[in-house]
């Protein structure tokens, strides 16, 4: 019992987290700046940080992660770090030669005041950035929001540094993704191409983080939004956002940098989420929904019509971000499922909002809580409360999976235990197909692990 | 890949062995920009301390030093778990402009009622080095009012390596030793330093002196107990492994309670061999000796068919090592030698220059000595020389899968152990598995050399 210590009583707690669901920003902004062709993500701190989110991303994605560091001193911290970032800069073009430099900041580069907008401009003006290449950058400080923040501020930098608006409107919608798989990203583009629009997604990182085994390691992998799509954001007719919390801040730039309009839809996981999805990209496109992607919906439908009687009333306890919770837990709902416990780390009145608003007629009594002490230790009280049928997040639920023996899923960032995510999309009818299989397989495993043998079923 | 570029400045930090004269510049930070392996001052601290299983670690900082380091290492405890939870002081923006003391005060006051550890460690992250919290003094407050030591540990990431961290952890340490009563110690004891009992390897050593009849007063860290740590002072000798991290600890205590200390490896046959008798020799005592000899002749005699039946397969590959500290580079190419297997190319992260002279003396013709390396030049020696193995840690790991070559855990991530001659099994074991996986053959590289 790795978790014998959580007590069944919950006081409120002020000054402290116990298992946190949340990372820090840092590692969103390198996240999201893999998903630019070319790119080498730069964190301007300790090389800790650096070290730190490349592990956590190399577990998630079992990949090599490159990411260069300032490599901060003693002295840096006191004298700042302009030099480093300066040296960094010339150094990486010189090694490493990407066509662009991603840099976010990190507590202490933050702490100390380094301008790293002023240096970036800088590195320009010394003749440190070679012709045709960039340098974009990002404020990523570690206390404020959470690894979701800084996915969204790395993003919001792509449109600040290469969004144009030409005057001339393209045939195309842009697409933010929010933080989602490769695999995600790949369903996303499938579902735009088989609708017959054509998008600029952005970040991809599908091709970048899901490489093919080719016997040798190529430093910028062929996938990623490229700068030519990226400028070509601002001429774009419409921008989908996908998720509030990821994707809002960068499509609300776009709009008043280039006056490309948006609207803000959630992830497309799950059924109604993705109707939504495929109405808004076939209006923006003015295009109708092929029947290919009808009969794809169809086929989702049909396995909810056929296994209906299996996810009645089941209590489900979640936890992740908030993006992701949003259109899960709406999921859950159409299911018939109850989702009963909801957490997320990361911060933001909305969030509960939408999930009340989602959860209103079905589950009102439902325990929901987001931002600091929304923690794993608190999802643990509330499920020795109020038991749950089953378990959904990442990988740090197997601790409480295991001591309450609840069926586990493994969704969200980041999974660290199983393959898969990188792979096979949880977006679009496609990936709902595949998050039911999960949570049957889930429920029905443990429906024959439990019945009595006169009642241990073959055809269920 | 064969014209990458090497940094004017890390020109001095590679060597090809038959290149003179040979004076590597080592322990020197990384160059800005570099997509350097390395960590920081705070994950040196977590790693050596985190294995002290009933204590409380708070990390004091913003989320994300914590997050990244919970139970991410697979140090085994025998009791308590404590040490594989994650507490976080989560500092917010106000508390970075207010300051942080109040909300750590509470923190630790909150966890140590309901957790009742034996002790606590407090992390300093980079932030509060720069904000100034004084966390000496909020520890000695808690501490008088809960009576259990709370010890801060100096780790800001930004001051130094995870080398500076190692010091930081061995100072808290310190001041933990010579606090316990040692009236029950016997003549013939030692403290293990600096074994993490990743896989549970400080359980196979322990048995190993207690089948020798030597008393183990406390293992530091691994599945580590602050009660037996209070009393190490009472040992006769401190055994230490991974000097990189304990050799500050044992400095300390031979100068302030004059206990002597021996280096050693548990890994490999020859070095595990050595350690037992190297402790054996110390005490000088006929029976000691008599076990130790049965011991690890019985173990030799177990262990040499298995092994021969691998080198045999084995003979004639050739590996990469890349590794936190160079004392376990040393283990790794004896070990390696052991299954037939050349070491073609050898790093670490923070070896001093007597380690890199030793390495030197201990490779081969043509063997590449880098420290400090980084992904693109790794993969350019691991082409080059065309290794089938690559031993290294967490970042390596996806890096010569992708390259298309074998890979054997060497970081403390792994979940099996490689110490102990049981672990030497393991390790060929693996190694073994993983070089001759069927897998290669589908790699472009591999039919190109006919193996297909």
């Amino acid at each position: 019992m790795l978790l014998r210590h959580t007590p069944v009583e919950i006081k409120e707690r002020k000054s402290l987290t116990v298992n946190p669901a949340k990372a820090c920003q840092p590692i969103g902004a390198m996240y999201a700046a893999l998903g630019i062709h070319g790119c080498l993500p730069h964190s301007h701190g300790s090389q800790g940080c650096c070290a730190y989110h490349r592990s956590t991303l190399t577990r998630h994605y079992k990949e090599p992660i490159m990411a260069a560091t300032s490599s901060f001193t003693e002295g840096s911290s006191v004298f700042g770090g302009q030099s480093n970032l300066l040296q960094a800069i010339n150094n990486i073009f010189t090694i490493y030669n990407p066509d662009i430099i991603a840099v976010h900041t990190t507590c202490l580069s933050e702490t100390i005041g380094d301008d790293v907008n002023q240096i970036c401009r800088k590195a320009k003006d010394d003749g440190k950035v070679p012709e045709g290449k960039y340098v974009i950058h990002t404020n990523t400080p570690g206390y404020v929001g959470s690894h979701i923040t800084g996915f969204s501020n790395m993003v919001k930098s792509m449109v600040k540094h290469f969004s144009e608006s030409t005057g001339e409107k393209k045939n195309q919608i842009n697409i933010i993704s929010g933080w989602v798989e490769p695999s995600d990203m790949r369903e996303i583009k499938k579902l735009a191409k088989n609708i017959g629009v054509k998008i600029v997604l952005f970040p991809d990182t599908s091709d970048v983080l899901d490489a093919p085994q080719r016997g040798k390691h190529s430093f910028y992998p062929k996938g990623g939004v490229t700068i030519p799509e990226l400028k070509s954001t601002g001429d774009s007719k419409f921008t989908l956002a996908l998720g509030r919390f990821a994707s809002e801040a960068p499509a609300k730039e776009l709009e008043k940098k280039c006056k490309v309009r948006y609207r803000v839809v959630d992830i497309p996981l799950g059924l109604s989420a993705t109707d939504r999805f495929v109405t808004a990209c076939s209006r923006a496109a003015g295009v109708n929904v092929p029947d290919s992607i009808t009969e794809e919906r169809g086929r989702l439908v049909d396995i909810i019509t056929d296994m209906q009687q299996y996810f009645y009333n089941k209590k489900v306890a979640l936890f992740g971000d908030p993006d992701h919770l949003i259109a899960l837990t709406e999921f859950l709902v159409d299911l018939d499922m109850k989702p009963i416990h909801i957490i997320s780390g990361t911060s933001g009145k909305q969030f509960e909002k939408r999930i009340r608003k989602i959860l209103e007629c079905k589950v009102p009594e439902a325990n929901v809580k987001n931002g600091a002490t929304a923690d794993m230790f608190l999802l643990h009280q509330w499920i020795k409360n109020e038991p749950v049928d089953l378990l959904i997040g990442n990988t740090y639920g197997k601790y409480i999976a295991r001591d309450e023996d609840i069926p586990f899923i493994r969704m969200g960032f980041p999974i660290l235990d199983r393959i898969g995510h990188s792979y096979f999309p949880t977006v679009g009818y496609t990936g709902g197909m595949r998050i039911l299989e999960k949570i049957l397989a889930a429920l029905m495993d443990r429906q024959d692990r439990d019945s009595l043998e006169e009642s241990f079923e073959l055809v269920m | 890949m064969k014209n990458i570029q090497i940094l004017e400045e890390r020109k001095e930090q590679i060597y090809l062995k038959g290149n003179q004269p040979f004076n590597m510049k080592c322990e020197r930070h990384s160059v800005s920009g570099s997509v350097s392996q390395r960590a920081c001052v705070f994950c040196g601290s977590r790693v050596v301390l985190y294995p002290i299983v009933d204590a409380l670690h708070l990390v004091h900082g913003p989320i994300g030093c914590a997050a990244y380091t919970w139970d991410i290492r697979g140090a085994l405890s025998s009791g308590p778990e404590l040490h594989r939870l994650s507490f976080s002081t989560d500092l917010q923006e106000k508390n970075v402009i207010f300051g942080g003391e109040k909300k750590l005060y509470k923190a630790l006051g909150e966890l140590i009622d309901r957790y009742k550890p034996k002790a606590a460690f407090v992390y300093a992250t980079c932030i509060i080095g720069i904000i100034g919290d004084d966390i000496d003094e909020v520890c000695r407050k808690v501490s008088k009012e809960k009576n259990i030591p709370v010890l801060s540990v100096h780790s800001e990431g930004f001051k130094g390596t995870k080398k500076d961290g190692y010091r930081a952890a061995c100072t808290a340490l310190a001041s933990l030793v010579g606090t316990g009563t040692i009236d029950n110690i016997g003549k013939y004891s030692i403290n293990i330093l600096g074994d993490f009992n990743i896989a549970g390897e400080t359980w196979i050593i322990k048995d190993y002196y207690r089948r020798m009849g030597i008393e183990v007063v406390a293992t530091i860290t691994g599945d580590g107990r602050i009660a037996d740590i209070q009393k190490a002072h009472g040992a006769k000798l401190n055994v230490v492994q991974c000097s990189g991290s304990m050799l500050p600890l044992a400095k300390m205590m031979e100068k302030e309670y004059g206990i002597p200390f021996i280096r050693v490896s548990y890994f490999g046959i020859e070095d595990m061999v050595e350690a037992l008798n190297k402790v054996a020799d110390f005490f000088g005592k006929k029976d000691i000796f008599q076990r130790t000899y049965e011991l690890t002749n019985n173990e030799i005699c177990r262990l040499m068919p298995i092994l021969n039946q691998y080198k045999e397969k084995l003979k004639g590959k050739k590996a990469a090592i890349y590794v936190g500290g160079a004392f376990k580079a040393f283990s790794l190419i004896k070990a390696l030698n052991y299954l037939g297997i050349e070491s073609a190319v050898v790093g670490s992260q923070t070896g001093n220059q007597e380690d890199y002279q030793r390495l030197k003396k201990m490779c081969g013709e043509g063997t590449i000595i880098v420290d400090d390396a980084n992904p693109l030049e790794l993969s350019r020696f691991i082409m080059e020389k065309d290794v089938d193995v690559f031993i290294g840690g967490v970042k390596e790991r996806p890096l010569a899968y992708k390259l298309g070559i074998g890979y054997c855990d060497h970081n403390h991530q792994r979940q099996i152990a490689l110490a102990g001659f049981d672990g030497m099994l393991n390790f060929a074991q693996e190694v073994y598995a993983s070089v001759m996986s069927p897998v290669w053959q589908f790699m472009p590289r591999r039919e190109k050399r006919g193996e297909k």
